[in-house]
């Protein structure tokens, strides 16, 4: 049957911040939604909090809210647009739970806007582990024996008859937050207390432990004739235990026997049908137990997941795009497979190579975590890599995580002692725990003895110990032949590894394999193992005979992307690249995407001309530009756009003679190196904080006294704000540099003056050698000092004069001018004291691009990459790509206020203790995602991004404020607003005092370490905050002394899931925010109807002016 | 020519790595890939065809339908799983030769009993891997199936001339009647699984194990038959004769078959039911009078989309055919057995992939609704079976009342 034309718009939900286990996946899978239905004329309406995304930029929509996903919200989208139907399997879990408050609540009926893709009896028998349970069994499979709770007695009582170990599971939370193994009674109070809390109906699975099986999982597509196919197996590398977004994981399944395979087959289609998925994609979640092959059905998930982005990647079978097209009301018969276009959907894809996804995590940024993998999360991104074998896909996987350390080494002697220590480490799941096991192997280990200690399945150690012996040979070779390096080559060995084996400069190992002729060939992902010819160039390396690149004419501009997500580089990244590609394929050039991200729209098989599933080194890059300089003229590399990663490679790439678009390698250089960027600072009449090197805590002293306090300190060797702590005073600057790093002559310290009270700035800004066109200027809720990837910020600035914006612009020329900057650059400034600094400038894409795109209407990623292929600004204004006159540095006074707030991943951190993580900002950014609001004034678009980041503002109750001394002069405007607005205080006692001394009432309540013993039933502020008292609470950290005060009270407040506000200027903000949100009805305003408001373009202005001349004209006559 | 010792890994503790020697595939059009020795060392000739399953290489590598055909394996590993003593789909392996790229040093399965690379040298099947498989497939796509020969060893070093000769002077796939090779020598019957409800004669061109079994799942006795068996043979299975009649899958060229299409067309004449699977398909096709021709390259794996043209609905299905029916699709077509209609179409190419009979008792597909290896989504057409022997039996028992 074709599509129902009954549907002419649909109101597609998206998944709002990028969070830990719901990220740019959704991006690539509702991108691909909305332009499937925009194909098929219906009208597209889309709601998501999440500026970074291409999925909200205009063009993708017809109405494109980005506005908080609450019910609320999307009650008034529903009501303002009145769709035919809401469309919520594409955008995580998110997305569905609002979908469900939407049904439950009555909206759906009462608009006449019915759920596509899955019903709400579907969703929820998926979703509810009892009603899954009787599901699997109807099916004739098997479930783990489990119970449910909904009380701490039950979950004790639970274990007793289950016995211990048992896994906790709170149900309806994402990427399983909340669940984990209790091994005894002490565990189980901690982890199933912490799960009644999390699931939004307090309810907990308690099941048999399977730590230790094998864990499987399909992709299953069906539609409304019931046609069902298997798209893809998955594999998890790590067994049961490990979530499966935290496992690395292998495609096809390996370990299988057909007999196996078909039986999870069966069952996975068995449980799509009895579920009543209507139509679209699902995933389903097996265990195995190795020894007897008994198979458990652990999960299904009724939407698109994280899982069908990396199928859709691994296979080439583009589930979401499929999926949609079944909401609609077609066939998988009806739909052509896009790769082959003569055959249909309707098919189950053949792998002929293997792909090896690997998580990247983030413990770094945060110390007190316990880095244990357990059935919770925590990966904050993903590398997937594609081979025609295992050991090839799994070393190029781990080369593309970029982590040091991350990849398979052979340095030094191991012993069988340091070996069997290795393995005694490996036995519990961490990051980096593959190369354990290989240290292991290396070291004499047995596979035997490997399997049993980490269960992982003795063929994949197999496959590792037999890269390590690839490597004895190697290293005990005469010399490199071709024979040898096409051996080690096709392990999956990089030239660095050759390198270190061999003791040899890289350079050296690549220009003798060059000279031997030994070089990749590339593959094409088709879908069915070449049985039918494919018509799409989505391309991977390998050490095979036959390449597979088609020649070309168009002149083509290489893309890096930006690798794994992770904190500081995500989706925001990924967003710059799609754009240059998208307007430079409307220009006429071929563009070739380098990327190997699977969650992203860059590796989508269409977004570009080509695209390479590759590592994003230097080996594997230059690898792809040989390949395709053999195909046809290269008109340049773009590197500025991929975030730190392709910047990285600038250099190495020019000296190799590759030509890179835009700001040239050496400007590049001018911005990122000290010594350079004064010299620029200098001519340009600018200035920068003070700042000096120390290489011994003494030096540090001295530098320190010379600049003054308060210091920002960080070691010189690495990049992101990590390390990096804003010091006081002598002594806490001493404790730094002796114990949180290791200063040598190799890695001195870097002193920076810290600009107390400084209002941050941060500009996006094209330049094109000639004109300048000013993105944006943003401004900073929090002082500087917070890392500006974690601070809110509005756009236009909220308190910034004329006179201020003139001097960020006049600096920001300068700097362009002085760097050589062809293309974007992001600059920080920080305003002190009526002294505007310059913090850095980053001649490249930032973070905020996308948000400035759409606060202000203008697509300055596609102009950038249009400068940096050669047009000039003015040619674009002419084009109409840019306004023609005028830019986003001066909004008009009509403008309203676009508000960017920061998405912090707190919760899902425990210490070993099992408590949250500090939620304290500082210079190192730790945040995964962000949302934005806008609103007609700074206080409603705050409280929106406050919404839409999960942390709604409270509109009554009881806030608790604690604040350092510095803070307390500036404390007393905002909470007396607070108590005017009908809020109670609570405060410490010395807050309190204060407080009191100004006439605003405060309740007393004690710290943890106040507690009166002669009142033993008096509760403290913790107590307080975690019986869900507290509706908010306002907590500026002082020195040492309140420490541990300060974070008990912070880490109940993020378990109790409330607003915790750590800085002053968020308070005032908060306050307004709040304000804005008790006193205003929901406001909800299309991006679309937005950029016409706003007018930069003048296109209004230019019609009423005729209108109003014709009108003239005509009374006249 | 002479050929260097491949590169070898070493043995290490729990497995000892299989001694290579250099391998050379000659296609007949003179494309050759040099690898290493896979299996037994030696040189072989047959069909080069691929198959793109990436489970289920013991039921490839044990179904007779594969004889004197060399199979290339898109799944780039192999062996991963060993071997057991369950699923093989016959006696013993069938393929002529073996192609893969990445053999699995130690196999990781608990049903495992073996090594498959053990059970290929022991049956002395030659293979060759370290090829690039993919390269091999796709020019196999774009010229169509050709013969091959596989020489490793001494074979290895004779001139490259020699090797090609070799390769074109062996038999071709057209033209052969093969039945006779793989069928089984004694008739032999598996019994029904609890209570018998028919009787089946199946006439064994080739049949895997999996169809009998399932069957026999469904209360069916089965009664194999070796393919020489005549039309007596096969009324005299049960007790008045049989309930229903099969035709297996099987290797070689339909056209050659004239012996088992004019049983079959006995089979018809009696009204007996009749279910073919593969070549009984093509088989039921030349009985009806349709043609039969070869493929380009054929249908082999185990992900093919069948439209059942009776319920709209679409199946995933295990494929492993050279051949197909030439009958028009748009229409039901007038045969001497009365009106034919292709009942299921390949969703990739629209090739005939069954065919039933509406005015007789038959009906028949191309593909393997027994599976192994495959998806069991077409399981239905034994229930189908089934339904055609009840329907059979009833207005058989209303005849015989009414007379």
């Amino acid at each position: 049957m074709p599509k129902r034309d009954d549907i002419k718009s649909v109101l597609v939900i998206g998944s709002g911040p990028i969070v830990i286990g719901q990220a740019c996946e959704f991006d690539y899978s509702g991108t691909q939604a909305c332009r499937v239905l925009r194909e098929e004329g219906i009208r597209v309406i889309l709601v998501n909090s999440n500026p970074a995304t291409i999925m909200t930029d205009p063009e993708f929509a017809d109405a494109t809210y980005v506005e908080p996903i609450t019910p609320e919200v999307v009650e008034a989208i529903i009501a303002k647009e009145r769709p035919d139907a809401v469309l919520a399997t594409l955008g995580g879990q998110t997305a569905l739970n609002c979908a469900i408050s939407l049904h439950d609540n009555g909206v759906l009926e009462k608009y006449g806007c019915p759920l596509i893709g899955a019903n709400v009896e579907a969703i929820q028998l998926g979703e509810d582990r009892e009603k899954f349970k009787g599901v699997v069994e109807r099916c004739g499979a098997e479930s783990a024996k489990s119970l449910i709770c909904h009380s701490m007695d039950e979950l004790l009582a639970a274990a007793d008859e289950l016995g211990y170990p048992v896994v906790v599971r709170p149900s309806f939370t994402m990427g399983g937050l909340g669940s984990g193994f209790a091994y005894d009674e002490a565990d189980l109070r901690l982890l199933g207390g912490a799960g009644l809390q999390y699931s939004p109906t307090t309810e907990v699975l308690l099941e048999e432990s399977i730590l230790g099986w094998k864990e499987y999982e399909l992709e299953v597509m069906r539609d409304h004739a019931d046609n069902v196919v298997v798209v893809c197996s998955i594999e998890n590398l790590d067994p049961m235990g490990v979530h499966t977004g935290d496992s690395i994981t292998v495609a096809p399944a390996l370990t299988l026997t057909d007999r196996e395979y078909q039986r999870l087959r069966d069952i996975g289609i068995a449980v799509i049908r009895e579920v009543g998925v209507d139509t679209g994609g699902c995933n389903i979640q097996f265990a195995v137990n190795p020894d007897d092959g008994r198979i458990i059905v652990i999960e299904m998930n009724p939407r698109v997941s994280r899982s069908s982005a990396l199928a859709s990647k691994a296979t080439g079978f583009p589930i979401a795009k499929i999926a949609a097209k079944m909401a609609i009301g077609y066939t998988l018969d009806e739909v052509p497979n896009d790769i082959t276009r003569e055959t249909p959907a309707s098919f189950e894809p053949s792998l002929d190579y293997v792909v090896v996804k690997v998580p990247r995590f983030a413990f770094e940024k945060f110390p007190a975590a316990d880095p244990t993998l357990t059935t919770t999360m925590k990966s904050v991104g993903e590398a997937m890599a594609i081979g025609r074998n295992f050991t090839e896909a799994l070393q190029k996987a781990l080369r593309s995580l970029e982590k040091k350390g991350a990849s398979f080494h052979w340095d030094g002697e191991i012993s069988k002692v340091s070996a069997e220590r290795a393995l005694e480490e490996a036995r519990v799941p961490t990051d980096g725990r593959i190369v354990l096991v290989q240290q292991a192997l290396r070291g004499g280990c047995t596979v035997e003895e490997v399997h049993d200690a980490t269960g992982i399945d003795p063929w994949f150690l197999d496959q590792i110990a037999l890269i390590n012996d690839v490597a004895t040979m190697l290293a005990d070779a005469p010399q490199l032949t071709p024979e040898l390096l096409r051996l080690v080559k096709r392990h999956g060995f990089s030239d660095a590894q050759v390198a270190s084996v061999r003791r040899m400069p890289e350079a050296v190992v690549r220009g003798v394999r060059h000279a031997l002729g030994v070089r990749p060939v590339y593959k094409t992902v088709d879908t069915c193992a070449a049985e039918f010819a494919a018509t799409t160039p989505y391309h991977y390396s390998s050490y095979d005979e036959e390449t597979e690149v088609a020649p070309r004419e168009r002149p083509a501009v290489i893309i890096l992307g930006s690798g794994p997500n992770r904190i500081g580089q995500g989706v925001e990244f990924d967003y710059s690249c799609v754009h240059a590609s998208f307007s430079l394929r409307d220009k006429g050039f071929d563009t070739v995407m380098i990327n190997c991200n699977p969650e992203t729209v860059s590796t989508d098989y269409d977004t570009s001309s080509r695209l390479y599933f590759e590592p994003l080194t230097l080996e594997d890059v230059l690898e792809v530009i040989h390949a395709e300089s053999q195909a046809g003229p290269i008109a340049g590399v773009i590197v500025q756009l991929g975030g730190q990663t392709p910047l990285g490679l600038a250099q190495a790439l020019e000296d190799e003679g590759v030509p890179i678009v835009g700001t040239s390698p050496s400007a590049i250089h001018l911005a990122e190196d000290r010594g350079a960027f004064g010299q620029v600072l200098a001519r340009a009449g600018l200035i920068a904080p003070k700042h000096g090197t120390a290489y011994s805590s003494d030096e540090a002293l001295v530098v320190a006294r010379e600049i003054g306090y308060p210091v920002l300190v960080r070691p010189s060797y690495v990049l992101g704000g990590r390390g990096m702590v804003i010091v006081y005073d002598d002594d806490s600057l001493v404790t730094y540099v002796e114990k949180a790093t290791e200063a040598s002559p190799d890695h001195p310290i870097l002193i920076d003056r810290f600009l107390d009270d400084a209002i941050e700035i941060d500009v996006d800004a094209l330049f094109d050698g000639e004109d300048m066109y000013l993105g944006g200027i943003m401004e900073h809720v929090e002082e500087a000092g917070i890392h500006s990837g974690d601070s809110s910020c509005t756009l236009p600035p909220a308190t910034l004069g004329d006179g201020e914006l003139e001097r960020v612009r006049v600096a920001t020329r300068k700097l362009a001018e002085g760097i050589g900057v062809r293309g974007l650059m992001n600059v920080q400034f920080a305003l002190a004291q009526d002294i505007l600094y310059v913090i850095e400038a980053n001649p490249r894409a930032s973070r905020t691009v996308p948000f400035v795109a759409k606060a202000t209407g203008v697509p300055i990623a596609s102009a950038a990459a249009r400068v940096m292929l050669g047009s000039t600004i003015k040619e674009l204004r002419e084009e109409g790509m840019l306004p023609p006159t005028g830019d986003g540095g001066r909004m008009p006074d009509h403008a309203p206020v676009s508000c960017k707030e920061a998405v912090l991943p707190f919760k899902r951190f425990r210490t070993k203790e099992g408590v949250a993580v500090d939620s304290l900002l500082g210079p190192e950014m730790r945040s995964t995602g962000e949302v934005m609001g806008i609103d007609v004034d700074f206080g409603s678009a705050f409280s929106k991004a406050q919404q839409g980041g999960g942390s709604a503002l409270p509109r009554s109750g009881a806030i608790f404020v604690s604040v350092a001394n510095r803070d307390k002069r500036a404390m007393l405007f905002p909470v007396k607003r607070l108590v005017d607005l009908g809020f109670t205080i609570l405060a410490t006692s010395g807050t309190a005092a204060v407080l009191k001394r100004n006439g605003i009432p405060a309740t007393l309540v004690r710290k943890i370490t106040e507690r009166d013993d002669d009142a033993p039933g008096e509760k403290s502020i913790v107590d307080l905050i975690r019986e869900g008292t507290v509706q908010m609470v306002v907590n500026t950290p002082s020195g040492q002394d309140a420490r541990a005060d300060g974070y008990a009270i912070r880490a109940a407040t993020t378990s109790a899931d409330k607003p915790i506000i750590t800085t002053i200027a968020t308070l005032a903000a908060a306050v307004l925010g709040i304000e804005a949100g008790l006193t205003e009805e929901i406001r909800v305003k299309s991006l679309q109807d937005h950029a016409r408001d706003l007018d930069l373009y003048g296109r209004r202005a230019a019609a009423t002016a005729a209108a109003t001349a014709a009108a003239t004209a005509g009374a006249t006559a | 020519m002479t050929t260097q010792t491949p590169l070898t890994v070493p043995s290490r503790d729990g497995r000892s790595a299989p001694a290579r020697v250099a391998a050379t595939l000659v296609l007949e059009d003179g494309r050759t890939f040099r690898g290493s020795s896979y299996g037994a060392v030696g040189e072989t000739v047959g069909e080069a065809v691929f198959s793109t399953g990436m489970t289920g290489y013991q039921e490839t590598l044990t179904d007779p339908s594969y004889h004197r055909q060399v199979i290339v394996m898109t799944a780039p590993h192999v062996g991963n799983t060993g071997v057991n003593t369950e699923d093989d789909e016959s006696t013993r392996i069938w393929v002529a030769g073996y192609v893969v790229r990445d053999p699995a040093i130690r196999s990781s399965s608990w049903r495992a009993t073996r090594e498959l690379e053990d059970e290929l040298v022991d049956q002395g099947v030659v293979g060759i891997c370290d090829i690039d498989t993919r390269a091999l497939t796709r020019h196999l796509r774009e010229r169509g199936a050709m013969r091959v020969g596989i020489f490793s060893g001494d074979a290895a070093d004779r001139p490259e001339a020699d090797l090609l000769d070799a390769v074109r002077t062996s038999p071709q796939m057209a033209g052969a009647a093969l039945a006779a090779e793989v069928t089984t020598a004694e008739p032999y019957a598996v019994p029904a699984v609890g209570d018998k409800r028919f009787t089946v004669a199946a006439v064994d061109l080739g049949i895997k194990a999996m169809t009998p079994a399932l069957m026999a799942q469904r209360g069916i006795e089965v009664h194999v038959l070796p393919a020489s068996a005549t039309i007596d043979d096969v009324l005299a299975v049960g007790e008045s004769g049989p309930d229903g009649v099969f035709f297996s899958n099987g290797p070689g060229d339909p056209a050659s078959a004239e012996r088992e299409v004019a049983l079959l067309r006995e089979v018809l004449d009696r009204d007996i039911p009749f279910f073919g699977i593969c070549f009984g398909n093509q088989l039921l096709g030349r009985a009806l009078g349709f043609g039969t021709y070869k493929l380009k390259y054929g249908h082999r794996g185990i992900n093919q989309p069948v439209m059942d043209r009776t319920t709209g609905k679409v199946e995933v299905t295990a494929h492993n055919h050279g051949f197909a029916v030439d009958a028009p699709l748009d229409e039901d077509s007038d045969t001497a057995y009365g009106r034919v209609r292709v009942s299921h179409v390949c969703l990739n190419d629209d090739v005939v992939e069954g065919l039933e009979c509406l005015d007789r008792p038959a009906y028949s597909v191309q593909y393997h609704p027994e599976a192994a290896a495959g998806p069991h989504d077409a399981a239905y057409l034994f229930d189908r079976f089934v339904e055609l022997m009840s329907t059979r039996q009833t207005a058989h028992q209303t005849t015989e009342v009414n007379a």
